[in-house]
């Protein structure tokens, strides 16, 4: 409790590229023991990829992999994932179709050749873990999606590996489903006390299952930490973008101190959470951050608000009108937020932030954005 | 990017890590190692033999002077012409047939489509010489069945069917279910949707089949006619019985006039006649793919095109062809069989069992049954044994050897079958290196060339089944440990081994009546059944070969019944017939 947690696993500059293209580029991170980390990031990222490296199943072009300080995949080779003997739990499942429920939990612990009665008593074991008891006789296409994955989870659990990855696991499960498994999960990983990297691209699935989430965005790694600290205190603008459909805009951070950022937005000063230096930086917030600010009563005046837009759209969305804003002096897209009334198109609205974070804005990263000009953004202070 | 994280601790399980080793893939490169030398040594090599006889110097020395004497040759001119003209007569047939009985299992209800359907296949199940066999009974004017109908043809007159329409007529009707498979096939494919909305439409049936269904099927159709041509220019049983005596040369038995002539030392000159038909055949089949690539519209999947509508006239005109291509000409042979000697007419009172009794109490005949089970028992376990680890290769690690392996042990299997027992003569005449023995003369060259010839029957349906299997089954049990053998096993055994089992049946039943390879490669005491067959025809032992036809054609037959009657206990999906 007092020592630092010992990093289990653990990844330098992890790369792989398929056919020139880099599905894993330089990933960094390292897990402590018995984390829960949920791998989050839009199809097509790399999560897959990297997990599979994890596993032994993809070589890595370069870069090394630890598992407990020791190299297992590295410039001096790599181990397969016979001898890394860790669990995996597949998103087609990868049940044996020929073997039982009882022949698919077997199977790994007759290769690591346990002794029948050990064998028996760790099948029951584990298929009350999952709660499959009557279900050892079955075979795989006997048992419903559900049960299918329980038992992936169960063959998994069976050998009690210290590390347990699993792919996109409910990615053919329904959303009811969906909901017991995440929780299943969770109560799984504590009961087991492994590591668990769940790979997934759902962002509310990855929230609500995970200690931990790391992002991935094209191959990289943005960040990795709590969901709190995704979503309050992102480090990137793509993470600030992804998680919670955030919005960023591009400001002038005028001086910084004490973790809040003076900043100037479109000509308005304020504060604001970050540790940004001075200089180009985004302020990133999410819908929920801002609201109208009070146009009569003692506060009107002395708290108008930061930022203005003109109405552009309004729906009317769960009682109330979720609304675009087009917003006047920075040039970027529309930002939302939610009015209590409707207004005619153009009507100039005073929006009030309450919250938001600050980070560093790269030159270099500005020209992949959408409305990043930081022209008209470095406006005199 | 790194991020360091400190969340909860929870205990778990010790660490288990393992001491950092070097990769694994020992295992693999072994069954690699395997899979070359054997492909080498039964395929390559043969292969090789031939091309490289086919490229020798003439007498004179002058570069391919072989290749120049043979193509100049008077009687390399009539049997080319000879296969080019049967093979393209059977084609026309093996394509009107196969299409129109297509077409009519598809579009009408039948009672028993399966019975119909497996009848339309057993020109497949039964040997060309067999086939040719029953068409000589049933076509001469000692025929039992045209005989009693007074058709037959004036008593002393020759043969009709020994001519080229015969040779065309014969393998036109055995080879008519390739085009039958692809067409039917093809038609499956169909989506009910089009046909139905060409209905809603107002089109009547016969435009629809027309106008709507054959443009579409009609790539597959051409891949399935070039398939048959295919197996016409490499056909050798028709022509050695109808056109030997009908005086017609073709290709394979200018090659087997040949050998048989001049011994096996002849086999380096007829090997230019082996690079013609390989040649031929390999056109017809780059214009296949071609077809099947170019023409093919991608069509969207739906629910295929079930026939409503039943058809009483259409149904018998369908049992009468069936009973005309297939029945009738098995029944003569039966009958045939069934005449205690030749020239005697058939009837209740004559029918006898003598020429069974006979047959079977002929010690050559006997060898021949063990020979030919023996060879194709051993043949399908041995491919069993070499395509499932092959097709793991190739399956789950494709490499470029692997991918030129699979490619290249097809070839015996698509050049005419003559070639691929010219090579084994060439590679294997002189005695093997280092041993010093000649496999020529043994059972042992017959077993090696229906390998080379066989293992794509085990091999293809191996290979897609593991194509269809889910990878992630192979990785799972690596993660759980698992090691090459065990997977191999354990997990993808389990995997194809319908596909394996179904395969092996395949070629235990083309294997034991073969004879194009065996005509090449028997030595006396390994005779074949269908060198029995053959021979006996030849000598004009007519009734008994017959016999020795019926018996080994019912042995098929049996297996076949075998099959079906343990269908349940066999995995789904692997006889032809059901589906
Ligand atoms: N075996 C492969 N061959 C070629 N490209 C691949 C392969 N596996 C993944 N890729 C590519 O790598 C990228 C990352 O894929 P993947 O790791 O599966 O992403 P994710 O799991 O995040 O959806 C994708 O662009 C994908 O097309
Ligand atoms: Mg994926």
């Amino acid at each position: 409790m007092r020592e630092p947690a010992l990093p289990q696993l653990a990844a330098r500059h992890l790369s792989k590229a398929f056919n020139g293209v880099r599905a894993v580029d330089a990933v960094s991170f390292s897990i402590p023991d018995g984390a829960f980390l949920a791998l989050l990031g839009p199809s097509g990222c790399g999560k897959t990829t990297l997990l599979r490296m994890i596993a032994g199943l993809e070589k890595p072009d370069g870069g090394e992999l630890l598992f407990d300080d020791v190299a297992v995949a590295g410039p001096r080779g790599v181990l397969p994932p016979e001898a890394r003997r860790l669990g995996m739990v597949f998103q087609s499942y990868a049940l044996w179709p020929n073997m039982t429920v009882r022949g698919n939990i077997e199977f790994g612990l007759k290769v690591q050749k346990l002794a029948p009665d050990e064998r028996r008593r760790r099948i029951e074991e584990v298929l009350e873990v999952v709660g499959l008891s009557g279900y050892a006789a079955r075979r795989p296409h006997e048992l419903s999606g559900g049960q299918r994955q329980r038992v992936a989870l169960a063959r998994s659990l069976a050998l009690r590996p210290g590390l347990i990855l699993l792919d996109e696991p409910l990615a053919n499960l329904d959303a009811h489903l969906r909901e017991a498994m995440l929780a299943e999960f969770r109560r799984l990983h504590s009961v087991s006390g492994a590591t668990f990297i769940f790979v997934t691209h759902d962002q509310e699935e990855a929230m609500a299952v995970a200690t931990h989430v790391a992002v991935m965005h094209r191959g990289r790694l943005e960040q990795v930490g709590t969901p709190e600290d995704l979503y309050r205190r992102p480090q990137s603008e793509v993470v600030a973008r992804f998680i919670g459909r955030g919005r960023t805009l591009p400001v002038e951070v005028l001086a910084s101190a004490d973790g809040l950022c003076t900043l100037d937005l479109a000509g308005a000063v304020l504060k604001v959470a970050g540790h940004a230096p001075a200089g180009p930086g985004w302020l990133c917030f999410h819908a929920s951050d801002l609201s109208p600010a009070p146009q009569r009563g003692p506060l009107a005046g002395q708290l108008a608000g930061q930022l203005a837009g003109e109405v552009v759209n309004q729906i009317f969305q769960n009682g109330v009108y979720a609304s675009e804003l087009a917003p006047l002096g920075i040039d970027v897209e529309t930002i939302s937020l939610a009015l209590p009334e409707r207004l005619a198109p153009g009507t100039r609205v005073e929006v009030q932030l309450s919250g938001g974070w600050v980070i560093p804005r790269r030159s270099s990263a500005t020209p992949t954005l959408a409305g990043g000009t930081p022209a008209t953004a470095r406006s005199p202070a | 990017m790194a991020a360091e994280t400190a969340g909860p601790r929870i205990r778990r399980a010790p660490a288990t890590a393992p001491g950092p080793r070097k990769e694994t893939l020992g295992g693999e490169r072994l069954l690699l190692g395997l899979v070359l030398a054997y492909v080498l040594f039964t395929t390559f090599w043969p292969l090789a033999e031939l091309f490289s006889a086919a490229l020798r110097p003439g007498e004179d020395g002058r570069t391919l002077g072989l290749m120049r004497d043979v193509l100049a040759s008077r009687a390399t001119g009539r049997a080319l012409w000879g296969s080019l003209v049967t093979s393209g007569l059977a084609v026309a047939l093996s394509t009107v047939l196969g299409v129109g009985l297509a077409f009519a299992v598809s579009l009408i209800r039948l009672r028993s489509p399966a019975a119909l359907v497996f009848l339309i296949l057993t020109p497949l199940l039964i040997p060309s010489q067999t086939m040719a066999l029953a068409w000589i009974e049933l076509a001469g004017s000692g025929s039992p069945i045209l005989g009693a109908l007074g058709l037959a043809p004036a008593p002393g007159s020759a043969n009709p069917l020994y001519s080229t329409g015969g040779i065309a007529l014969v393998m036109g009707i055995e080879h008519m279910p390739l085009v039958f498979i692809a067409t039917r096939a093809a038609l499956r494919t169909v989506p009910a949707d089009l046909i139905e909305a060409a209905r809603v439409i107002g089109v009547p049936r016969h435009r629809i089949a027309a106008s709507v269904v054959l443009p579409l099927v009609a790539p597959s159709i051409l891949a399935g006619a070039l398939l048959a041509f295919t197996a016409a220019i490499g056909n050798f049983g028709v022509p050695a019985l109808l056109g030997i005596p009908g005086r017609v040369s073709v290709l394979t038995t200018l090659i087997y006039q040949r050998l048989n002539g001049f011994g096996p030392s002849a086999a380096g000159q007829v090997a230019v006649l082996a690079l013609i038909m390989t040649v031929l055949a390999a056109a017809a089949l780059a214009l296949r793919s071609l077809a099947l690539r170019r023409l093919a519209v991608p069509l969207p999947a739906g629910r295929p095109f079930e026939p409503s509508r039943s058809s009483p006239v259409g149904e018998i005109v369908l049992w009468l062809v069936v009973l005309v291509i297939a029945v009738m000409p098995l029944a003569a042979l039966v009958m045939t069989a069934l005449l205690p000697a030749i020239g005697v007419r058939f009837g209740l009172d004559t029918a006898s069992l003598a020429q069974f009794a006979a047959v079977l109490a002929n010690a050559a005949v006997r060898r021949a049954f063990a020979n030919s089970l023996l060879l194709s028992a051993g043949c399908a376990l041995v491919a069993v044994v070499v395509a499932v680890p092959f097709a793991y290769l190739a399956v789950r690690r494709p490499g470029w050897l692997v991918r030129a392996l699979d490619v290249g042990v097809e070839a015996p299997w698509v050049v005419p079958g003559t070639v691929v027992a010219l090579g084994m003569i060439l590679a294997f005449l002189p005695p093997l290196p280092l041993i010093g023995v000649s496999l020529y003369g043994t059972l042992a060259i017959l077993l090696i060339a229906y390998l080379a010839r066989f293992l794509p029957l085990v091999l293809r349906p191996v290979t897609a089944a593991a194509q269809t299997a889910d990878p992630a089954l192979d990785e799972a049990a690596r993660i759980v440990g698992a090691g090459l053998a065990r997977r191999l096993a354990c997990v993808f055994l389990p995997g194809v081994l319908p596909a394996a089992v179904a395969g092996a049946m395949l070629v235990v039943m083309t294997a034991l009546n073969e004879l194009t390879l065996s005509a090449l490669l028997w030595s006396s005491g390994h005779e074949t059944i269908g060198v029995m067959v053959f021979a006996l025809q030849y000598e004009g032992n007519s009734t008994a070969a017959a016999a020795v036809a019926v018996l080994s054609t019912g042995l098929v037959f049996a297996l076949c019944a075998a099959a079906n009657a343990g269908a349940r206990w066999l995995p789904e999906r692997i006889l032809p017939w059901r589906q």
